[in-house]
């Protein structure tokens, strides 16, 4: 594939043919960490016209098509790309882990060495030795029923042949360079005793158990909450200083790879579209599909509503807990999720409810809406609703509606769309007949901006955008006045967040909906409400006037949120 | 994305689609989609024929063959196969004609297998289904109604039934349904645990949809594929339970028979007329083997996993 002129990497003009002799002289220098960085060396790595194809019964998809870039010792290289990009087929044809039915062709070399052509058990002795990885999903990437300091002993042994005391002590050594406090007791737990950043450390720690030449990165901070994802960026750096190896960063988000890498390769549909300095791509983007990647942070504000508008929403004191465990004799075991929340939402106001995962802002979402059972009082619109039982909030319930994240989860897969959209309308409006049902689907999907020709197609056909597209239909098509938003652009790459956001904007303006926006992403939260509440443990940290929250933050976590957010200092380690 | 002209908004029932909203093409249903996948499965496909072919055959064949089921060919006591006379499969020992006798048996065995199963399916399916949706207190009595079930001996059941109301081949319906359907509501309530803490269900509840509409539209419809092919593992089940009872004695009575019955029969026959044992013995063979290639078919068809 030649469509792309610049996809030979800034440096990858070299020859890759080297003797043994320089092999096995870089080799040792690498051990002994010393190995030269100067101008010259060959490169660590080099991928030239990668193609991976998938065989599927329906005939071949092109998941690759013709990549070529270099990776140098000691080097930060990002490989961007949206979902569907290729860039995990790629990372994952480096360590062959790709199903069977993947056709890989071209060339990936490791110090000169063609991985394509390596025996299987070559590829054993070089996946978590030479090259290691620390996947996306810290939950499900480690062993639930080992220890962890079994599961990084497991590394040692089979590499470095290290076992008893040796091993355990090196496990040790790791656990505390990947900065997990008390590393002699932390070593002795299961996974599922550490937080998801102490979980993601624990990868990283198995990662280098063996000083590999090359860490893979597959975003590695995605799942994470934004302070967390600061520090594992920053350790990530240090340990990269510390032992020379080069990191290839696989991500959808720009704003990272922007302090952290030194190189980035963007890919789209399997292509590479643009390499260079990170540098020089962010201040002067080749590719029109790049410059609109970085563009792609949500832009705008909202203008506050007036201060005498009508309260539309109001909340006092509301209180969630979970029981956790029902022992047989004995108290109940309770946690307390949202712990006495005051809020007043106005007509036509968005408020943003931010926090990270565990501070609670979903489950007062739910709880707001009497999805969820709560003490506490919620009037809407004058009418107290915590008496009413489920018959009793049905009426209210056109009224209110929700919008949630997950776009696959959230529209049963074995409803047309037209019957997800029309199911609301069914109970509040039995009066209308089919051909009436109908028009209304077909008005709330041109509303937001669907083909109103597709509602006879299931979920699965659509695209995440598309689908949550199709879950605000489902909630504009009863025409209510207030939406609950929980993270509905969180799932989606960061230019389709744009789209949707400027259309929930739009709706709002059209129709004066009043919105309860809630989000862990500041940017999103910023451009769309007019009102901020910081959420830490199921308590309000702050509120205020987004406007001001965002010019002069009072609390210290707020700032923390922000730092880590929009300026993460990645360059050195401190605390 | 482009803008279309934007929708009147909280205008009572007027819409820019009013009367005439525009054609829409139907899409590619899930279950157009597990059938092409299911045609590309050969297994599965040639089980489907044989099954047909078996049924059909079970159905129309005793009026086809020249004889009655429980008529006796004085000159063929005990014959092999043998054409010139007409008895294909040769006769049993009272020289009733073995082709007519299976295929009547096939009847029976294919008809438990039917009525059991589909008796398993609904109890099972609302009753799981119930208890999952529910759960806390609901779900627990429910369950343990079941553990109780579970820990009846089928045999004694069975015994305890006839002892009370006689031999009658609708007590072997009523007693492997009512011993049937526990695996399913165990399965279905499994799936609907899963399911019910999804977002489509949440977004229904959001919406006031009523609860038994929740379990009707999204619940159980979701739940169907691991439904579908535990159907066609439980027909099997059914079958050689049937066999099981009428080889004990407690199944159907004569001069009506079934595939369990006959091979009972030929077994005692082994050593001087195995054609007894082997005709009936391949009927259920074939029957069994399609059942179970079509189960392993509707599996990967309906799993979304090898979309």
């Amino acid at each position: 594939m030649t469509s792309s002129p610049s996809t030979s990497g800034t440096s990858s003009s070299l020859p890759p043919a080297r003797n043994a002799a320089d092999q096995a002289r870089a080799d040792t220098l690498t051990r002994l960490g010393l190995a030269a960085e100067a101008p010259g060396t060959p490169p660590l790595m080099e991928i030239n016209d990668l193609k991976v194809d998938f065989q599927l019964p329906d005939g071949a998809v092109p998941a690759v098509k013709g990549v070529s870039f270099t990776l140098n010792k000691g080097e930060t290289l990002a490989l961007v790309g949206e979902s569907g990009s290729g860039k995990s087929v790629t990372s994952t044809a480096i360590l062959r882990l790709l199903p069977e039915l993947a056709e890989i062709k071209g060339a990936i070399r490791l110090r000169g060495e063609d991985l394509l052509s390596a025996s299987t058990r070559r590829m054993r002795e070089l996946r978590g030795n030479r090259i290691a990885t620390v996947f996306q999903e810290p939950m499900t990437s480690l062993n639930p029923l080992h220890r962890i300091g079994r599961q990084i002993i497991e590394v040692l042994a089979l590499h470095r042949d290290l076992k008893g005391r040796a091993a355990r002590h090196k496990a040790l050594e790791l656990l505390e360079q990947v900065g997990i406090p008390e590393p002699a007791r932390r070593i002795d737990s299961y996974p599922h005793e550490l937080s998801g950043g102490q979980r993601q450390r624990v990868m990283i720690a198995i990662a280098l158990a063996c000083e590999p030449d090359l860490l893979i990165a597959d975003e590695p901070t995605t799942a994470l909450d934004v302070t967390v994802q600061a520090q594992i960026l920053r350790l990530l750096k240090s340990l990269q200083q510390r032992y020379g190896m080069a990191i290839l960063f696989i991500t959808h988000d720009l704003s990272i790879v922007r302090h952290f890498a030194d190189r980035v390769c963007v890919m789209r549909h399997g292509e590479l579209l643009e390499t260079g300095a990170t540098h020089d791509v962010f201040e002067s983007p080749q590719h029109a599909y790049t410059r609109m990647l970085i563009d792609a942070e949500p832009a705008g504000e909202k203008a506050p509503v007036a201060a005498d508008a009508p309260v539309l929403l109001s909340a006092r004191d509301v209180r969630v807990s979970f029981t956790i465990k029902r022992p047989l004799f004995g108290p109940k075991v309770a946690f307390e999720a949202v712990r006495g929340i005051d809020l007043e939402v106005r007509r036509g106001q968005t408020i943003g409810i931010v926090g990270e995962s565990g501070s609670g802002k979903s489950t007062l979402g739910r709880a707001l809406l009497r999805l969820l059972k709560s003490q506490g009082q919620i009037s809407f619109d004058g009418v107290d609703i915590m008496p009413l039982d489920k018959s009793g909030m049905r009426p209210l319930r056109s009224r209110m509606q929700v919008v949630f994240q997950d776009p696959f989860g959230s529209l049963s897969p074995r409803l047309t769309v037209g019957e997800i959209i029309s199911e609301g309308l069914r109970v509040h409006h039995p009066e209308l007949n089919r051909a009436q049902r109908d028009a209304r689907v077909c008005d709330a999907l041109s509303e937001v901006s669907l083909d109103p020709g597709m509602r006879n197609r299931y979920p699965h056909e659509f695209s995440g955008g598309q689908r949550q597209r199709i879950a605000i239909a489902r909630a504009l098509v009863l025409k209510p006045e207030f939406l609950l938003l929980d993270e509905p652009t969180s799932a989606l790459d960061r230019s389709v967040q744009v789209t949707v956001i400027d259309l929930l904007r739009d709706l709002q303006a059209r129709h004066g909906l009043t919105y309860l926006f809630i989000s862990h992403d500041l940017a999103v939260v910023r451009a769309l409400s007019d009102h901020l509440i910081v959420m830490k443990e199921g308590e309000v940290v702050e509120s205020g006037s987004t406007h001001a929250i965002f010019e002069a933050p009072r609390e210290r976590y707020t700032r923390e949120l922000m730092q880590a957010a929009f300026a993460p200092d990645l360059g050195q380690t401190h605390h | 994305m482009s803008q279309t002209t934007p929708a009147p908004h909280g205008t009572g029932g007027a819409s820019a689609f009013d009367g005439q909203p525009p054609a829409a093409p139907a899409g590619d249903s899930l279950t157009r989609d597990a059938w092409r996948r299911l045609k590309q499965n050969r297994a599965a496909m040639c089980s489907l024929v044989v099954m047909a072919v078996i049924v059909l055959a079970c159905l129309i064949g005793p009026w086809l063959t020249p004889f009655e089921l429980d008529e006796v060919d004085w000159n063929a006591i005990g014959t092999g196969p043998d054409l010139a006379s007409g008895h294909v499969f040769g006769t049993d020992v009272n020289g009733r004609d073995l082709l007519t006798r299976t295929l009547h048996g096939g009847q029976i065995s294919l008809s438990v297998a039917l009525v059991a199963t589909f008796v398993s399916l609904v109890i099972g399916v609302l009753y799981g289904a119930v208890s999952g949706y529910f759960g806390g207190r609901t779900d627990n009595l429910m369950m343990r109604f079941v553990d109780i079930m579970y820990s009846l001996p089928f045999m004694f059941l069975v015994i305890l039934l006839m002892v009370v109301f006689g031999r009658n081949i609708f007590l072997i319906y009523a007693a492997i349904g009512a011993v049937e359907w526990l695996d399913m509501s165990r399965i279905v309530r499994g799936q609907v645990l899963a399911l019910k803490k999804r977002e489509f269900v949440e977004a229904a509840h959001a919406l006031g949809v009523r609860d038994l509409q929740v379990v009707t539209r999204h619940l159980i419809p979701n739940a169907l594929g691991p439904v579908i092919v535990y159907v066609t593992l439980t027909v099997p089940k059914v079958i050689l339970l049937e066999s099981f009872l009428s080889f004990l004695g407690l199944g159907v009575q004569e001069p009506l028979t079934s595939w369990g019955v006959l091979i009972s029969e030929g077994k005692d026959m082994m050593e001087t007329a195995p054609w007894m044992l082997l005709v009936p013995s391949a009927f259920l063979a074939a029957t069994l083997f399609c059942l179970n290639f079509l189960g392993d078919g509707l599996r990967d068809a309906l799993d979304p996993k090898t979309r």
